[in-house]
């Protein structure tokens, strides 16, 4: 795969994210049978309850197995001690997969959790996934991307030579399947296997899976999938497109152990990238793309009035959640100038095809392509944020008021992981919430802008 | 291993960077991993804070794993050194380095030779104390270093001030009204021509520990953080110290009477006159607190001999314990808290007041405990809230932890004679709601919910008729649950297995008297 030739910058990492644990936040409610059990300390226990606010309360279907000083130190067996754990969500839950979330401790403390896991399995008659989503190899949104990567492996194999159309019309949307026998036909003639991977709330993946049924491309499957006993097929043959920029694992995984072929297209965030990825699927499978200029056009139409808010606005992206090349690049395309775009870990193949959309989408807006910084520093960037005075700051909670205090308008990034903004339908929304802060105080007093009670933007 | 959904008091780490960023111009840099720093975003949130909050993390990553981390810790706080000059930088050890077992003191006196700043090394064992008491070590670890420094340099300032004075010890960030209480502590002192000295950590310039020894006493209205300070400087200066929380009007008075002793002991020294605060209790608690007018106003007549279960941390749960019973005429079916290492100054201060004591870390025992027990209100803290919302109890929030909805920007103290008055607020609102359940439910209803258990753990196995539940549905709501599990009790007690209308008249008649 060809890479982009921009400048890179790569800082000291000192900046805050969320542990990427916050994963079994939104992935337990996808995965509907799923149990999530986060094995680690309080510390861990701590930063779950208050992240994840309300949810506690609703008897979610996840856990922490707090470890004691006595796990740390060897004086109780850990396999023992996780069988208990496991047969006792069993039976209070009796979920179709335990998925164990690996934390930094029992990286530090070499737990064998996948050795653990198979044998246990076996013994509970539960299967027990593992994914490694700790805080010293991942940030945030890649805790989705190691589960994922963990949950390839479970998908079931396909075997082409027998199942080249069921498949497809196995999983395909039944509306299908009431029309007559012609229309089949041709529809079982120009289909392809295409699996889409990452979690996407219900009503959202409903969009890019009906953009594919537009272009008389059938999904046959996604991954993750709403029950475990759902995850789709893979194999050589099968293509795959990712959703969501920080799934690069999850793609690795795809491609050398499954043989599947990935489809490198931009993320179907805002029109231009919904209309790119489209473009790119169609391009792949070799099909003609019908009707998707049409509707990216009236898609912008719809969406002047923010535009009219936001166009010739600058926005500072600190970076936490790998969202910010795509969000970046629709920024751009609707007006707005990017001075910096931070972010924890770039991939540079994964994230290839939409890097060249940022380039192509900067020159034709004739704005300078920013500056990427990966694994930014918060404290320079505050001070760089002193000198540039951008009208807006993509940002984490941690820096959001200290910035508000300094007269400078913030945009809270963990708001894009949960809200819903993929595919042409969405993008209105990601409007809405960026403009929000812009709309806020129109007519806010110059001499109330400083609300710090330190020195100006003093980190 | 522990199966864990919910806990009430967080680790260690959070202790000591509440103390560290409650303090003037400190900043503690934690050795942690990634997402770590979660404290920064709950003290942006929660408290609405304008300012960066002074903690940044040190991150432990693969490397660090590999190579150990001393290069980096020292770096970084050689760094925080040169960006900010804080008094002292505070490395405050978390899981992680817990785990790991590095010498972090060895990098601390490293650290101290080349920077300008004092560095000091929290010592805290996440594996061992939590995070009310890492703040309260904290706390008193910081305070020693800087009295200590002053004492060796012969700048330590022991003449006690002419006019009688007070240090209070223990407020800090993310406490429960912390900044209320302050306020309100401080209003409390000066009614009394008492001058605050100090207050320990908010807003505390560690230059200024110096000074500390001239109050005539301290106060330490919060058990979770600022006894260890508190007898530090009486092991140290001889300072005495006033432990109880001036919450309610009766412990007001009391926390005010013992001042007084201390502030006479000293006048007498001094040759000056004492004191006699009588007259100002008796007048704040006649007229300015509203509290005890408002005990014996007809209103307060409704939620008496009403019950009602507490749970908390051990500050809160006593004092609200103690004025349900004693000035609220409630009766405390059971009184409980999370500070398990608390558990004997707990049972003392409870004693007599309440059926049952609980101490307990697990959520789900606390909410059986309550949904057995159907009291008229929960007094607890956002967990209990949501077991009041799955049972159907009105729920007052008292103790951490908390959400922002219980950091208010209106002056919301609970201590002193202001906090009387929106303490006995709380306590009438938590029990109105119930009352007013009782007429629409009395006449016919419009409530055609349908019952529900309401013990989290349902190990029930009896079969209820249609006809017989129909009946149970036109009990009112707030006896229901009561009736339904006295009804399965007395199936139980004589072998019944399907619960019909027969039996569920056979079993009121049983227990009428």
């Amino acid at each position: 795969m060809k890479t982009i030739d921009t400048a890179f910058e790569c800082e000291t990492g000192s900046y805050h994210t969320f542990c990427p644990i916050s994963c079994v936040a939104w992935l337990y409610q996808k995965i509907e049978d799923s149990f999530f059990l986060v094995i680690g300390t309080k510390t861990r226990g701590y930063f779950l309850q208050n992240a994840l606010g309300v949810t506690i309360f609703a008897e979610p279907r996840y856990a922490m197995a707090e470890l004691e000083e006595a796990d740390i130190s060897a004086q109780l067996n850990d396999r023992e001690e996780s069988k208990e754990i496991c047969i006792q969500i069993r039976r209070d839950r009796n979920p179709s997969v335990i998925i164990w979330i690996g934390t930094c401790t029992t990286e530090i403390i070499k737990m064998d959790l996948e050795g653990m896991a198979s044998k246990l399995e076996r013994e509970i008659g539960i299967p027990i996934i593992v994914a490694r989503a700790n805080g010293s190899d991942y940030a945030f949104t890649q805790g989705e991307d190691t589960a994922l990567a963990a949950m390839v492996h479970r998908c079931p194999v396909i075997d082409m030579a027998i199942s080249k159309n069921e498949v497809c019309m196995g999983d395909c949307d039944n509306s299908y399947k009431s029309k007559d026998q012609s229309q089949i036909k041709t529809y079982k003639l120009e289909t392809h296997n295409l699996v889409l991977f990452g979690s996407l709330p219900s009503n959202v993946a409903s969009q890019p899976n009906s953009e594919p049924k537009h272009q008389n491309i059938c999904v046959t499957g996604w991954l993750p999938s709403h029950r475990y006993a759902e995850l789709p097929s893979l194999g050589e043959g099968i293509y795959v497109c990712g959703v969501n920029p920080f799934l690069s694992r999850t793609a690795t995984i795809l491609m050398r152990r499954r043989k599947c072929r990935l489809i490198g297209a931009p993320f179907p965030i805002g029109p231009d990238g919904t209309r790119a990825w489209m473009e790119r699927i169609c391009d792949v499978l070799g099909m003609k793309p019908k009707g998707l200029k049409e509707k990216e056009e009236q898609i912008w139409k719809n969406l002047s009035k923010y535009i009219k808010i936001i166009g010739g606005k600058s926005v500072f992206s600190m970076g936490d959640n790998l969202l910010e090349i795509s969000l970046a690049r629709f920024s751009v395309r609707c007006g707005m100038i990017v001075y910096e775009i931070g972010i924890p870990y770039l991939d540079k193949r994964y994230q290839a095809a939409e890097l060249s959309l940022l380039k192509t989408t900067c020159e034709v807006m004739n704005i300078p392509m920013p500056r990427i910084v990966e694994k930014p520093d918060n404290y320079n960037q505050v001070q760089r944020m002193h000198e540039l005075e951008p009208d807006l700051a993509f940002t984490g909670m941690a820096h959001a008021n200290p910035l508000e205090a300094r007269g400078i308008d913030t945009k809270w990034s963990v708001e894009f992981t949960f809200a819903q903004i993929h595919g042409f339908a969405n993008a209105a929304d990601v409007l809405e919430s960026v403009t929000r802060p812009l709309m806020r105080n129109p007519g806010s007093i110059p001499s109330w802008k400083n609300l710090s009670k330190q020195e100006p933007l003093h980190c | 291993m522990k199966l864990a959904y919910w806990m009430y008091a967080g680790p260690a780490h959070i202790g000591t960077s509440r103390v560290a960023s409650s303090f003037r111009n400190v900043h503690a840099v934690m050795h942690a991993p990634l997402g770590d720093d979660y404290f920064n975003v709950m003290r942006s949130m929660s408290e609405r804070e304008r300012d960066f909050t002074p903690v940044t993390a040190s991150i432990a990553d693969r490397h660090v794993l590999a190579r150990g981390s001393q290069e980096k810790v020292a770096n970084n706080m050689n760094r925080k050194d040169e960006e900010q000059r804080p008094d002292p930088i505070v490395l405050t050890p978390t899981c992680t380095s817990s785990t790991l077992q590095e010498d972090l003191q060895n990098l601390v006196n490293r650290a101290l030779i080349s920077s300008m700043s004092d560095v000091i090394f929290a010592d805290v064992n996440h594996y061992r104390v939590n995070e009310f008491q890492a703040a309260d070590r904290t706390s008193e670890q910081t305070v020693r270093h800087y009295v200590n420094k002053a004492i060796e340099r012969g700048a330590s300032n022991r003449s006690v001030t002419n006019a009688p004075s007070a240090n209070i010890i223990g407020m800090s960030t993310s406490g429960f009204h912390a900044q209320h209480d302050c306020r309100e502590l401080k209003r409390l002192l000066q009614g009394l021509g008492i001058l605050v000295n100090q207050i320990i950590p908010e807003g505390a310039s560690l230059k200024d520990s110096k000074d500390l020894p001239r109050a005539w006493s301290n106060t330490v209205p919060h058990r979770e953080a600022g006894p260890m300070t508190a007898i530090f400087s009486k092991k140290e200066f001889g300072m005495p110290h006033v432990s109880i929380t001036p919450a309610g009007p009766l412990d007001a008075a009391d926390f005010i009477g013992r001042i007084e002793g201390y502030i006479n002991a000293w006048a007498s020294v001094l040759s000056e006159k004492g004191v006699d605060y009588e007259p100002y209790v008796v007048n704040q608690t006649r007229f300015v607190s509203q509290a005890a007018w408002f005990s014996r106003t007809i209103d307060c007549q409704n939620p008496t001999g009403k019950e009602a279960v507490v749970s908390g941390d051990a500050t809160h749960a006593v004092s609200i314990t103690k004025i349900l019973v004693k000035e609220m005429g409630i009766r405390v079916r059971r009184s409980g808290t999370h500070r398990r290492h608390d558990t004997e100054w707990f049972n003392e201060q409870i004693q007599g007041l309440c059926d049952e004591i609980l101490v307990t870390e697990n959520h789900t025992e606390v909410g059986d405990a309550t949904a057995r027990v159907e009291p008229s209100a929960i007094f607890g803290t956002q967990t209990e809230r949501h077991t009041g919302k799955r049972i159907n109890i009105p729920c007052g929030v008292i103790p951490s932890p908390v959400h922002i909805q219980n950091f208010p920007l209106g002056y919301r103290p609970l201590l002193g004679y202001e906090g009387a008055n929106q303490i006995a607020d709380s306590v009438y609102n938590s029990f109105n709601p119930g009352m007013e359940d009782y007429p629409s439910d009395v006449s016919g209803g419009h409530d055609t919910k349908g019952v529900v258990t309401k013990l989290s753990s349902n190990k029930e196995d009896l079969k209820w008729t249609t006809e017989s539940q129909l009946e149970l549905s036109k009990i009112p709501g707030f006896v229901r649950g009561k009736i339904k599990r006295k009804t399965e009790v007395f199936a139980k007690q004589n072998n019944i297995s399907e619960i019909t209308i027969d039996v569920m008249y056979a079993a009121r008649e049983s227990f009428s008297p």
